[in-house]
């Protein structure tokens, strides 16, 4: 086995189990701790594919700011003590049994797929370089300039929605 | 070098536990969680895509960056709606927000 498959298997053994930590801990703030762990391994998966910005990038905007957002809210709220209600009792045998048949049903279409592995040639240039760092730039502002500049226009759209969502109306007390 | 099936298998692990956590948990935020956790699974593939196919076309880490642009609007509006329901409500359990059901 070579070191990058062994650092492959343990990787997804860390993923999993975190995410799976994520969703049997009763208390969202370990749930999100969880899955700050998720992200990070999964940052690594994204250096190990010779793709380091979006590795960066996952690390600041995914384990840096969401998850901070995600700890703030859950601690201005005190939701960590979940408030006893009525339960569907069929809802969660329903959705194990649909995310097992998600995930049977993708690995299948993986697994049966035309070409398997043995047939794609992977490109072995090393893609893990500055250039294909400035590729990424140029084409993000060449081939994609459209899409970007409406995802920046989105992005203010959630900022000024998030905004008027969360004011009091005036005179309003807590 | 790792067979590209594995990438996909990982990905779609993650992506069935997210399901489940969007499924089966009752609080709000745990369910913005888990959909976190399924925006992540698809980032993997289009990575993972981009390297095995050609990676001189930077399409796939230029989705890649996208979605990480979306999944940051929809958290900020996702937890705007949480606060403003809970403010009204005083409840983020997401079972006792029927006001639509009759």
């Amino acid at each position: 086995m070579s070191p990058e498959l062994i650092l492959f298997l343990v990787l997804s053994l860390v993923a999993i189990a975190a995410a799976i930590g994520m969703l049997i801990s009763p208390n969202p703030v370990y749930s999100a701790l969880f899955l700050v762990i998720n992200f990070s391994t999964v940052a690594v998966f994204y250096l190990i594919l010779g793709a380091p910005f979006i590795a960066m990038a996952q690390i600041t905007i995914y384990a840096g700011a969401i998850m901070v957002l995600f700890l703030f809210v859950i601690m201005l709220l005190g939701a960590e003590k979940l408030a006893p209600g009525k339960v569907l009792p069929y809802q969660k045998p329903l959705a194990i049994g649909l995310a097992i048949v998600l995930m049977v049903e993708s690995v299948y279409a993986v697994l049966a797929r035309n070409p398997s592995d043995a047939e794609i040639i992977v490109p072995t240039e090393a893609a893990n370089s500055i250039d294909a760092m400035r590729d990424l730039g140029i084409m993000l502002f060449s081939d994609y300039l459209l899409p970007f500049e409406v995802t920046s226009i989105l992005l203010l759209v959630a900022m000024i929605g998030a905004i008027v969502l969360t004011k009091r109306a005036k005179g309003e007390q807590e | 070098m790792i067979p590209l099936s594995w990438y996909l298998i990982l990905s779609a692990a993650l992506f069935s536990i997210g399901l489940f956590g969007v499924m089966a948990r009752r609080n709000a935020i745990a369910i913005l969680l888990g959909i976190e956790l399924m925006f992540n699974a698809v980032n993997i593939n289009l990575v993972a895509f981009w390297r095995y196919l050609d990676p001189t076309i930077m399409n796939g880490q230029v989705f890649a960056i996208i979605v990480f642009a979306v999944a940051a609007a929809e958290v900020a509006v996702g937890l705007a709606l949480v606060i403003s329901v809970y403010r009204n409500r005083k409840t983020v359990v997401v079972d006792d927000l029927d006001l639509l059901k009759w």
